[in-house]
């Protein structure tokens, strides 16, 4: 995002010394009869970690299922050098866009080796930093990721995401739902997958975002409400009361 | 007794029948939520493969030209499925209405196609001696083709369960069946999948009509057509997508077919497979096992 303040609507161009390596413009989904993103315009410079915010139903989760394709959606996605807004979702992956969806989605049914075979791409997948990134998992290789606890399971969603060498991650809510130890634990390895790869961050704690975030984008019912750099908005008491609701003040 | 045990192995070679046909249905609505109608013109185009095979090998000796015809019923259903799924299934994907407007359409095109090229009555189709005699056990003379069935769909069940379990697109199966979105999302293209698992569901069809072929001595238009509608039950009984499930689901409705065409009354055999299906959709309408293999 452009470290400048605004509350513009308007796509803003990136300054120069930052490269955008995401830019959306117009970008619209119908979910059956709901208008759910309205024009939606923002850029995600390289390197570090965006932090696409916003009360709850805002449209954050459908913003991330049309970068990748699970929606339908409508108007410009820019990614690198290639429009990606018509692109199937399984090419867009193999552009190097690594996906952790809201609630996990592990195949539960599938043991947490399996997990990983199925999302290994690369020819030498990344094995050796996933397993110092979550030693559990080498540990828990048999267990069908079914019966694992939540937090585990959002290991294993995070590391399909770094097995291959991506270079953009979008990332929703991975502290959903877990205890404040996992959290800061979560929060510790966004920092260090930040250093990997540009991660867009659908994230309602802000503790979270303050730590990791260096740009935010701000939606309100399906429209960018406010983009600038996180640590601004967020020592803004009044700004982030109004945007993104008094449940969302952690 | 001798009666029981024939009626046991006859009844288990028809769930055997029925399994070969239910587990593609099985795994193409798992896996693609497709409820293939035209599953019966897959049995019934590799059955007509093999006799019109058969019938053009005149010259040589029975058991290469059995063979032979068997073979090419295999392939010739096997991909007649794939194009299917690649013409017009792909097209329609997640139009599902529209998936099973075409399927039902080509299930009846398919039958009136053989009826207006072979005629509408049954052909005999030749068949190793061996097949038609009987082996003894327990006092009953048994029809060999059931150990034919019975062996025969054994081995495509641990073949189609090794596949699932061994292999990198019984992984992508396996997964797809469970969460397709998040497949693609892993950048895979879940499509190749469906094919494939089209083609499996074609051939396991063909070699049910193959099997059937020899069960009957004949092959006929409607084949197809009738045993499709037990596989239906067989799979809504065993559970959507459930390999296990539906092995056992088929074994039960041929129990219960065959003992109840004797033991009741002549006939009542398709009633109380019926009857079974209102049971369980009832006591539990998700099918006898709601996970899959």
């Amino acid at each position: 995002m452009s470290p400048r303040g605004g509350t513009g609507q308007e796509a803003e161009m990136p300054p120069p010394e930052r490269r955008a390596l995401l830019t959306v413009s117009d970008l619209h989904v119908h979910l059956g009869e709901s208008h759910i993103l309205q024009g939606i315009d923002f850029d995600v410079a390289e390197g570090g970690v965006t932090a696409l915010l916003g009360r709850n139903g805002v449209g954050k989760t459908t913003t991330l299922r049309a970068l990748m394709g699970l929606v339908d959606r409508r108007g410009g996605i820019r990614y690198g050098d290639a429009d990606i807004a018509s692109t199937p979702t399984h090419r867009i992956v193999r552009r190097g866009v690594g996906y952790v969806p809201e609630d996990r989605d592990v195949f539960a049914g599938l043991t947490v080796e399996e997990n990983l075979r199925l999302a290994e791409r690369d020819p030498e997948p990344r094995y050796s930093l996933v397993y110092d990134l979550f030693p559990e998992l080498k540990q828990r290789a048999k267990q069908l990721a079914g019966t694992l606890s939540g937090g585990q399971q959002q290991m294993v969603a995070i590391a399909r995401a770094l097995l291959n060498d991506n270079r953009l991650l979008l990332v929703d809510e991975p502290t959903k739902g877990l205890a404040p130890l996992l959290v800061a634990e979560v929060a510790r390895v966004l920092e260090r997958v930040a250093e990997l790869a540009t991660v867009l961050l659908v994230e309602q704690n802000l503790g979270v975002v303050q730590r990791v975030a260096r740009d935010a984008v701000v939606l309100d019912t399906g429209r960018v409400v406010h983009v600038g750099p996180a640590q601004e908005l967020l020592a803004d008491t009044a700004m982030v009361h109004r945007m993104l609701g008094v449940g969302a003040a952690a | 007794m001798s009666t029981f045990v024939l009626l046991t192995v006859t009844g288990v070679g028809l769930g055997a029948l029925y399994f070969l046909i239910a587990s593609g249905l099985s795994l193409i609505y798992g896996l693609m939520g497709v409820l293939n109608f035209a599953h019966g013109a897959f049995l019934t185009v590799g059955a007509y493969a093999m006799w019109f095979t058969e019938s053009k090998l005149g010259g040589i000796a029975v058991l290469p030209r059995f063979l032979l015809g068997a073979l090419a019923g295999l392939v010739v259903g096997g991909v007649f499925a794939a194009l299917v799924e690649l013409v017009l299934i792909r097209p329609l994907y997640r139009r599902h209405i529209e998936q099973v407007l075409v399927t039902v359409g080509l299930a009846l095109a398919t039958t009136a196609l053989v009826i207006s090229i072979w005629g509408n009555d049954a052909r005999p189709v030749p068949a190793p001696a061996w097949l038609g005699e009987t082996t003894t056990l327990l006092g009953a003379h048994i029809p060999n083709d059931r150990w034919l069935l019975i062996v025969t769909a054994v081995v495509v069940l641990a073949g189609l369960n090794a596949f699932l379990r061994r292999t990198r697109y019984g992984l992508i199966i396996r997964a797809g069946v469970e969460n397709r979105a998040m497949v693609t999302a892993l950048g895979i293209d879940v499509r190749r999948a469906f094919t494939l698992v089209f083609a499996i569901g074609g051939v396991a069809a063909a070699l049910a009509g193959v099997l059937s072929n020899v069960y009957f001595s004949t092959v006929d238009p409607s084949r197809g057509t009738s045993l499709l509608i037990f596989a239906f039950i067989v799979v809504v009984i065993g559970g959507l997508g459930s390999l296990r499930g539906t092995a056992g689901a088929a074994l039960v409705v041929g129990l219960v077919q065959q003992y109840a065409n004797y033991y009741a009354s002549s006939g009542l055999g398709d009633l109380s497979v019926v009857l079974l299906l209102g049971l369980v959709l009832l006591v539990r309408p998700r099918g006898l096992s709601a996970s899959f293999a």
